[in-house]
């Protein structure tokens, strides 16, 4: 019964109030009034007429005697073009002080796409980072985490990716940012110009820990609908570890037994079915997805980035500022790279090659050893390298960079030290004079 | 959902004739099937001997008519159409004996066949941390693997990457039969937003499907990819029932689930003569690349060859990345053993002389090591590592695999003398860099014998000297 208000609650753990009720369907809402005002429930365990509901606001100020009453449909989110320029909260409500949005209302959290409806992923993302667009290519449709430590400048990249990437629809969706950092992502576009074509979903630090999980959700949902009328969508998530955290508080309280660090022994599929929302629709639009993801400790181990890690299709490590060349991979990057421009490959590979020789050569110095006629011609290359091409706030087209990059190889190295075929060196080595 | 169209009309032709005395896996007719001939087979639940009562004529059929009617000594009579049913769990085991696998399966890369090989019939695992390379060495594996058929149990892994198998493997052209490389291909498509349940499934179907295949006198090849998000579906569907955990939360049975499933590969010779085989590859992701887990540990128990990728080989672009040290193979491969063990060594060598580099420095290393540890990375780069974006280089034929192996194993016996480091090092890289235009030239073409001859003259210029 729906319109039946429940009034006796058995249980309260954390933000999960269990109840007797029946004919209630997993994952429905239902609407929780308490002398602290109303806030909305969901439903996440049956348990024969025990039902576990997750109170989106929180069970602080619910008592045994709070009402209860069950909607009869899932969470749902508003969807019109009028979402854009917009701030949201988890559970979609406004969060700028503006109106609430009309339209049509769509569930959240709906099943991703059939592979064999899926097309090959053909189309590279422009983002005028070299650091992205020649070595780690980012693909429409792709998924990729930037897997990073508290302290780097992650929002920062987020927020430039945004700005720079060539997509018609940006969706950020924040999980237990710090306010500043929300200030922060919405001033940057704001004052750049980007606001109009970005839609946010803000869950902070001090919101209710539930609204953390919907907005992931959320943004996806939001993103499938633009996607599906031809739309060209970037979905930027900051910080997923924040949202298994928060999968975490919830299945601890709700008993559940924990499988890896205290992490629930879904976690794995939780994940996966957020992140296998990315997609490319055979003739419309597409959903790119780049997430980012703190490591603890910076360890790649720790449950949250080694799960990650292997539903992504690649991952770009963030350290001292930089995208790291070793580690970070598009796993996607192949099928783009071989059509951009015949030398995209060759420069990729090579200057990684030869920024490992590089790392070799450093270790070397550093234990005071001597530099040989080879080991001064790669420190040569390794700074130009890290200068050039690895700093951050490079913002040169992919052609440009392929250029500067055998600028920098020809300048450094002769031909034959490089390992490049012979046919390529004949055609792009630059010529002397 | 039923798998196969139920109206679609199938040539059978029959074999087994009326008054014919079989038992579960014979053969009692057969249907073409693309590249194959399809053996409709006594269904392999039936026990005893059964005779032939009548068969059906030649003709068309679809999949669920009657071609046959069985009777036992105890009068019980059997029905039998087109389809098998078979619980997946349980291994199929309608044939006579299990052999030693004893020939070698070839992949076309020169890691795994020269130093690592496989053979028909094996059980190996590529573990490896994400982003080193095991999808994409599966996918060289599927294309190239010298089999009848491949299974590819794409078990909780991404969707993008079935997709690029549906899409591309009808438009490539198998070398082996002509035909398209999708007729010998079959998915298992369960990818991570997928249901847990029917992940921890689906490597089961895969390798029941690969045993009905062998029953046909097949040889075939399944591919799991990964075996880790399999465990972790048994240890998220562990948790749910509430059972308690094992070592990092995994059930406590889980080795002896993992040991199960390998065994179910094999050579078996079956009931008329002939033989088929499963060949298993497990792909396992462990997690950071850390091979102290149980999902890798419980998988090294039970396979023939382990083919561990490694995180350092694969940031340096070495592909493929199987690190050439930690390795090991126990079957035998199409090269002579005594000299893959000589390079081997040479590569052993030069890991140690690399290290001390590190220590005493270049200055402090003599001449003779650092040739030794040139030649190790040259083997490295010309002959361990292939690439995979070369047309040419990414299959490497048995065929040329023994007679390139033969010449770099010449240039590494060749004893070489230089005047200073620095010209040694010139040497090598040329030589590095002209042995790779070799790989990418046509076997045995024109410009592979002038690459050849010119290898072989710049390498006589420096021996000379000895």
């Amino acid at each position: 019964m729906h319109n039946v208000a429940y009034h006796r609650i058995e249980r309260i753990a954390g933000s999960v109030i269990t109840l007797r009720a029946e004919g209630v369907a997993n994952q429905e809402l239902a609407q929780v009034t308490s002398s602290f005002g109303t806030s909305l429930a969901r439903v996440i365990r049956i348990d024969g007429d025990m039902v576990d509901l997750q109170v989106f606001a929180g069970a602080r100020g619910i008592s045994t005697d709070s009402e209860v009453r069950f909607l009869g449909e899932p969470m749902k989110v508003p969807y019109s073009e009028a979402l854009l320029g917009r701030v949201f909260n988890g559970a979609g409500k406004p969060r700028d002080n503006g109106p609430e949005v009309d339209g049509e209302r769509i569930t959240i959290g709906g099943p991703s796409v059939n592979p064999a409806k899926r097309i090959i992923p053909k189309t590279m993302v422009r983002t005028g980072i070299p650091m992205i667009d020649v070595f780690n290519t980012l693909v429409v449709s792709q998924k990729l985490p930037i897997f990073s430590i508290a302290g780097e400048p992650y929002n920062e990249l987020l927020a430039r990716i945004a700005l720079q990437a060539e997509v018609d629809v940006i969706i950020l969706g924040g999980m237990g940012l710090k306010h500043d950092d929300y200030l922060y992502l919405k001033d940057f576009l704001e004052k750049n110009g980007a606001l109009s074509r970005t839609v946010m979903f803000m869950h902070t630090a001090s919101d209710p820990i539930v609204e953390c999980l919907l907005v992931p959700d959320a943004s996806l949902a939001v993103a499938e609908k633009f996607a599906t009328e031809g739309k060209n969508v970037l979905v930027l998530l900051t910080d997923m570890t924040n949202f298994a955290d928060a999968m975490k508080e919830i299945a601890i309280t709700m008993e559940q037994i924990p499988s890896n660090r205290g992490y629930p022994g879904d976690l794995y599929s939780q994940l996966a079915s957020r992140y296998e929302k990315a997609v490319d629709f055979e003739g419309s639009g597409s959903i790119t997805i780049l997430a980012v993801t703190t490591m603890p400790g910076d360890d790649v181990t720790h449950p949250v980035p080694d799960n990650t890690g292997y539903i992504t299709e690649g991952q770009f490590y963030l350290r001292k500022g930089r995208i790291e060349p070793f580690g970070s991979l598009s796993r996607l990057k192949q099928q783009v790279n071989g059509k951009t421009r015949s030398d995209h490959r060759t420069i990729m590979n090579t200057m990684i090659q030869l920024y490992a020789s590089y790392k070799e050569t450093l270790e070397k110095q550093s234990m005071g050893f001597n530099m040989s006629n080879w080991d001064q011609k790669l420190l040569k290359y390794g700074q130009r390298f890290e200068s050039e091409m690895m700093d951050l706030s490079v913002n040169i087209p992919l052609e440009k960079a392929l250029d500067l990059g055998w600028e920098i190889l020809a300048d450094c190295f002769a031909p034959e030290e490089t390992g490049i075929p012979t046919k390529m060196i004949n055609e792009y080595w630059p010529k002397k004079g | 959902m039923k798998a196969l169209p139920r109206d679609k009309k199938w040539a059978f032709t029959p074999v087994a004739k009326v008054g014919d005395v079989v038992v579960a896996g014979d053969t009692l007719g057969t249907v073409p099937e693309g590249v194959f001939t399809h053996r409709i087979m006594v269904p392999f639940r039936l026990l005893g001997k059964w005779t032939v009562e009548s068969v059906a004529a030649a003709g068309e059929h679809v999949v669920e008519d009657v071609v046959a009617k069985l009777k036992n000594d105890k009068g019980e009579t059997q029905d039998v159409t087109m389809v098998q049913t078979w619980p997946v769990k349980m291994p199929i085991k309608a044939f006579e004996e299990r052999l030693r696998p004893s020939k070698p399966l070839t992949m076309q890369q020169r890691i795994i066949d020269t130093f690592f090989p496989v053979m028909q019939g094996g059980t190996f695992c590529t573990p490896g941390p994400f982003g080193a390379g095991k999808t994409v060495l599966q996918q060289l594996m599927s294309r190239y693997a010298d089999v009848d058929i491949v299974i590819l149990a794409a078990c909780g892994e991404r969707a993008g990457e079935v997709v690029e198998t549906l899409r591309e493997f009808p438009e490539l052209i198998d070398p082996r039969t002509g035909k398209s490389l999708m007729e010998r291909t079959l998915i298992i498509c369960n990818t991570s937003s997928m249901p847990v349940a029917a992940r921890e499934a689906s490597v089961y179907t895969g390798v029941t499907l690969a045993e009905y295949y062998r029953q046909m006198g097949l040889n075939v090849l399944l591919l799991a990819d990964s075996t880790s998000r399999w465990a972790q579906a048994l240890r998220e569907m562990s948790g749910r029932l509430e059972e308690i955990p094992g070592e990092e939360a995994f059930p406590a049975y889980l080795e002896s689930v993992i040991a199960a499933f390998y065994e179910r590969g094999g050579v078996v010779r079956l009931k008329d003569g002939s033989t088929g085989s499963v060949t298993i590859c497990g792909s396992v992701s462990p997690a950071g690349g850390n091979f102290e887990e149980p999902v890798t540990q419980a998988t090294l128990k039970v396979v023939g060859a382990f083919l561990g990728l490694s995180r350092e080989r694969s940031d340096q672009r070495r592909f493929p990345a199987i690190h050439p040290l930690d390795s090991w193979s126990k079957y035998e491969g199409i090269i002579d053993s005594k000299k893959v063990a000589e390079a081997r060594h040479i590569l052993a060598n030069g890991v140690d002389v690399n290290n001390m580099m590190k220590v005493v420095g270049e200055e402090g290393t003599s001449i003779d090591d650092f040739v030794i540890y040139l030649k190790s990375e040259y083997l490295d780069a010309v002959y361990l590592q292939q690439d995979a974006y070369n047309e040419i280089d990414a299959a490497c034929s048995a065929e040329r695999q023994k007679y390139v192996f033969d010449k770099v194993y010449t240039i590494l016996k060749t004893p070489m003398k230089f005047s200073e480091k620095d010209v040694a090092r010139t040497f090598f890289l040329k030589l590095t860099q002209s042995t790779k235009d070799w790989n990418r030239v046509k076997f045995d073409s024109q410009e592979f014998k002038d690459l050849e001859q010119s290898i072989f003259a710049s390498v006589k210029e420096v021996s000379a000297n000895a």
